[in-house]
């Protein structure tokens, strides 16, 4: 339901778009769209309540800026408070003076304490630190197991016995500084937050460890009990940030607003994915466009560095820009953006798509795929560099080969025409029409360039410039090549 | 044929324009960058941060607290027989909470006013919940002649499938059948020696593989021995998988399709929703049901604050009915599902 909210509004605004200021009823319209979309991505109710006293405030207060319409006001209002609400403070991991810097990890059973505690000492790691592992988890069975399964993956030494949990987090300390380790990290056992007898023994553990860090670990997924489980939580052993986990199963994580609002720590690190590597630092403003369904290009930048040959792609990339692009070339590009991911995890990455192309993009199976790549597979190796010389009988050779149709062959060859086409007009600076959602995009980069006082990269202010003026919303894009148009130009400065 | 094109241009074009123009970017920024790279400082610094806007407002403490007395108006208010709007927003504010969600709240709510609510508000709104959980929740355990009946168990990470399989088999062990337990889960750390245990503890007997081994042999191996020792139910375990991930779908579709052939026979495919989980849930189970013809719900941890509600909209949208609810630790910590004792904690919060 996010992925659609700023359609949505924009759609909204696009009925209101003559008047200078939302009226209150305007307001109430556009305020109840963000309350469905909010309970629908689980936000909890009284966090939602104050989420939209917040950002009725915050579109009360100023004028609606003539670049933007009402509805992009509303989004805008939202988008400052997503990110006011997740970021806001963050939290700067340092290290005892005294080693080592203890972490207590806790949490609800299945929130991902132990896969997340192995992940951490890997992320210690990276950092050049000496992790040391405590499992405490003597409650179910075989955690200890698997933490040590897990730690052997990442080179870390685990310490448990089978006495009890406050013993083993005060003997795992001790080794700990004895072996000279400088960050110990503690793994307890999933409790509820009201069973006391178990939230006695995490307060304990941790009156014991003395940890510079408590970290609650929560699931992604979870609904409106978030706010219980973080306030109990918090109440009990005073929580210096939040991990959150599972964000990979849902990119929406009410959860992550719902804790964080009620605790008001920051949320420090976050889990993606199964893999030890698929865990690093929480970034809001990401997370606050990702909610608003505006894509997350730096994300997608950081997976496409990650899984590609980047050798060979930034070959490929530059004869694309040079205008030589060949079948060959595009057919390395597809088997790296295969590598990536499911295509519909990329399309949500995306800014400017709309629900219907990210649905689209979420059915699309590999067989089809498999069928484009048989087809340029079948072709020889100039008919591949050179796509003009193939006629007729070339055509249905092709398609015999492929197991395909000529017609197949037909729209294959269009299509790469049609790319590279767009190309072409991409390195050539020329400016295709965009559709609508790109204006609000590229206004949205360029605040917040200006707000982390960066330079624009040259041209780019006259390219949001621009884009606003093509902003009148057709809604629908037209077709491929206003969209990767924007994907590209548009990207925000990075700041690493 | 033109969306896979037209989303393979996006893909193809956009991703290739981010990595030039982020190489580029990249080369420009880097001597800037580098003398912020020195060492962290190796100091703590206590977060001296104050908490943020949302916290301060002065509404959510007393929101919470007065949320309370609602509950309770939610009772008082059965004396009337109107439908005043305050009423209605009692009763979307108790839904929302227990994780009923947006749109099957909204579905409630026009039912109540459609009907009217002649015995008052609270006993309207119990009997709409009542008549949403009304399919069949009998538990099938046996199968054709000469095959031996396979409960399959899915569901995403962390929910508690394996805690849930190790009461199971104690309650059907307890029961005198004789169980065979499939470690199908060879992906997590350690899954293995978690059902291993409560195999020790039931007495039931179990298959296991190497960590990485393929799930459809462990099972397929489970139902060999089960034919042979003449076993009366096969329960397999399957690894956590997220719903967004067509292999991982794949894969539990084949486990469920070895399950289903040859001596086995699935009659039960059970989902393991965890109770705190919120509108993610139907996703899930649509997805499930997609791969694996999901036949019932295990509804665990449900002895938390969480309420679990989205086993409304699930049974409503999908049909597919809460058979176990998980309400603790222990083995006998999971109970046949009762609509009235569900609806009755949404409702009493």
């Amino acid at each position: 339901m996010f992925d659609s909210l700023s359609g949505r509004l924009e759609q909204l605004g696009t009925s209101l778009r003559s008047r200078a200021r939302l009226s209150d009823a305007d307001l109430d319209e556009a305020l109840a769209e963000v309350r469905a979309a909010l309970l629908e991505a689980d936000v909890e109710l009284s966090v939602v309540r104050a989420f939209l006293d917040a950002v009725r405030e915050r579109v009360r207060g100023e004028n609606v800026a003539q670049s933007l319409t009402p509805g992009q006001h509303v989004i805008k209002a939202v988008h400052d408070q997503l990110i006011e609400v997740l970021g806001g403070t963050s939290l700067k991991v340092t290290y005892a003076a005294k080693p080592p810097t203890v972490v207590l990890l806790a949490g609800l059973q299945g929130a991902g304490k132990t896969t997340t505690a192995a992940k951490l000492a890997s992320w210690f790691k990276q950092q050049g630190r000496q992790p040391y592992l405590v499992g405490t988890d003597l409650q179910r069975p075989a955690a200890v197991e698997q933490l040590r399964i897990l730690a052997g993956q990442i080179g870390v030494e685990v310490y448990s016995d089978a006495t009890d949990p406050v013993s083993v987090a005060r003997a795992g300390v001790a080794e700990a500084q004895r072996l000279g380790r400088d960050v110990v990290i503690i793994d307890t056992a999933g409790r509820l937050a009201i069973d006391e007898a178990l939230m006695a023994e995490v307060r304990s553990i941790s009156s014991v460890t003395a940890p510079h860090y408590t970290f609650l670990v929560i699931d992604a997924v979870t609904g409106q009990d978030a706010v219980h489980t973080a306030r109990a939580f918090h109440d009990s052993l005073e929580l210096s940030g939040i991990i959150v986990t599972k964000l990979d199963y849902d990119a929406r994580g009410g959860a992550v607003l719902s804790a964080r609002g009620v605790v008001g720590r920051p949320v420090v690190f976050a889990s993606t994915g199964e893999k030890l590597a698929d865990f690093d630092l929480f970034h809001p403003d990401r997370m606050a466009s990702r909610i608003l369904g505006m894509g997350d290009i730096l994300s997608l930048i950081e997976q496409a560095e990650r899984t590609m040959d980047p050798e060979a792609m930034a070959d490929s990339a530059q004869r694309m820009m040079s205008g030589a692009f060949t079948l060959d070339d595009f057919m390395a590009q597809l088997n790296q953006i295969r590598k990536m991911g499911s295509l519909g995890g990329l399309m949500r990455l995306m800014p400017g798509m709309t629900k219907d192309m990210r649905k689209a993009a979420a059915n699309v199976d590999d067989g089809e795929l498999n069928k484009i790549e048989a087809i340029i597979q079948s072709m020889t190796r100039r008919e591949r560099r050179d796509p003009q010389i193939i006629d007729g009988s070339r055509r249905s050779r092709i398609a015999k080969g492929s197991g395909s149709s000529v017609a197949a062959v037909n729209q294959l060859l269009k299509q790469f025409e049609m790319m590279k086409k767009t190309m072409k007009q991409m390195s050539g600076g020329g400016m295709p029409q965009l559709p609508g959602g790109m204006g609000k995009m590229a206004q949205m980069a360029s605040r917040a360039a200006a707000q982390r006082g960066d330079a624009l990269p040259p041209g780019f202010e006259a390219m949001a410039s621009g884009m606003r003026s093509a902003a009148p919303a057709t809604g629908v894009p037209s077709g491929p090549k206003g969209k990767k148009k924007k994907g590209g130009r548009v990207t925000p400065p990075k700041n690493r | 044929m033109t969306v896979v094109w037209i989303v393979l241009a996006v893909l193809v074009l956009g991703v290739g324009a981010l990595v030039v123009s982020s190489r580029r970017r990249r080369a420009r920024t880097r001597v800037v960058l580098e003398p912020e790279r020195a060492p962290m400082p190796d100091v703590l610094v206590t977060e001296v941060a104050p908490r943020p806007e949302i916290d301060d407002s002065p509404g959510l403490d007393r929101r919470l607290a007065s949320s309370r007395t609602i509950f309770d108006r939610v009772r008082a208010i059965t004396s009337h027989g109107s439908l005043a709007p305050e009423q209605l927003d009692v009763v979307e504010e108790v839904l929302l909470r227990s994780d009923v969600g947006v749109v099957t709240t909204a579905a409630l709510l026009e039912e109540l006013r459609t009907h009217g609510a002649p015995d008052g508000v609270a006993s309207a709104i119990r009997a709409a919940l009542l008549a949403s959980l009304s399919a069949d929740r009998s538990v099938c355990t046996t199968a054709d002649e000469g095959r031996v009946p396979v409960w399959l168990f899915v569901g995403v990470n962390g929910v508690g499938k394996t805690t849930t399989i190790g009461k199971l088999a104690w309650h059907e062990t307890q029961a005198g059948r004789s169980v065979v337990l499939a470690a199908g889960d060879t992906f997590r750390a350690a899954a293995s020696d978690q059902l291993q245990l409560w195999a020790d503890r039931t007495g039931a007997d179990i298959v296991r593989a190497a960590e990485g081994a393929d799930p459809g042999s462990v099972v397929h191996d489970a139902l060999g021995r089960a034919q042979a020792r003449h076993a009366d139910l096969v329960m397999a375990d399957t690894a956590g998988r997220r719903v967004n991930n067509a292999n991982l779908l794949d894969e539990l579709a084949k486990i469920r399709r070895v399950a289903d052939r040859g001596p086995g026979q699935v009659v039960e495919t059970f989902l393991v929703l965890d109770a705190t989980t919120g509108q993610n849930a139907l996703s899930q189970a649509q997805e499930f049901l997609a791969a694996a013809e999901v036949t019932g719900i295990v509804l665990t941890k449900l002895d938390g604050t969480a309420r679990g509600g989205i086993v409304v909209a699930i049974e409503r949208e999908l049909g597919i009915p809460v058979k176990f609810v998980g309400v603790g630790e222990r083995a006998k910590d999971l109970l046949a599902f009762e609509p009235v004792a569900f609806v009755d904690s949404l409702l009493s919060a």
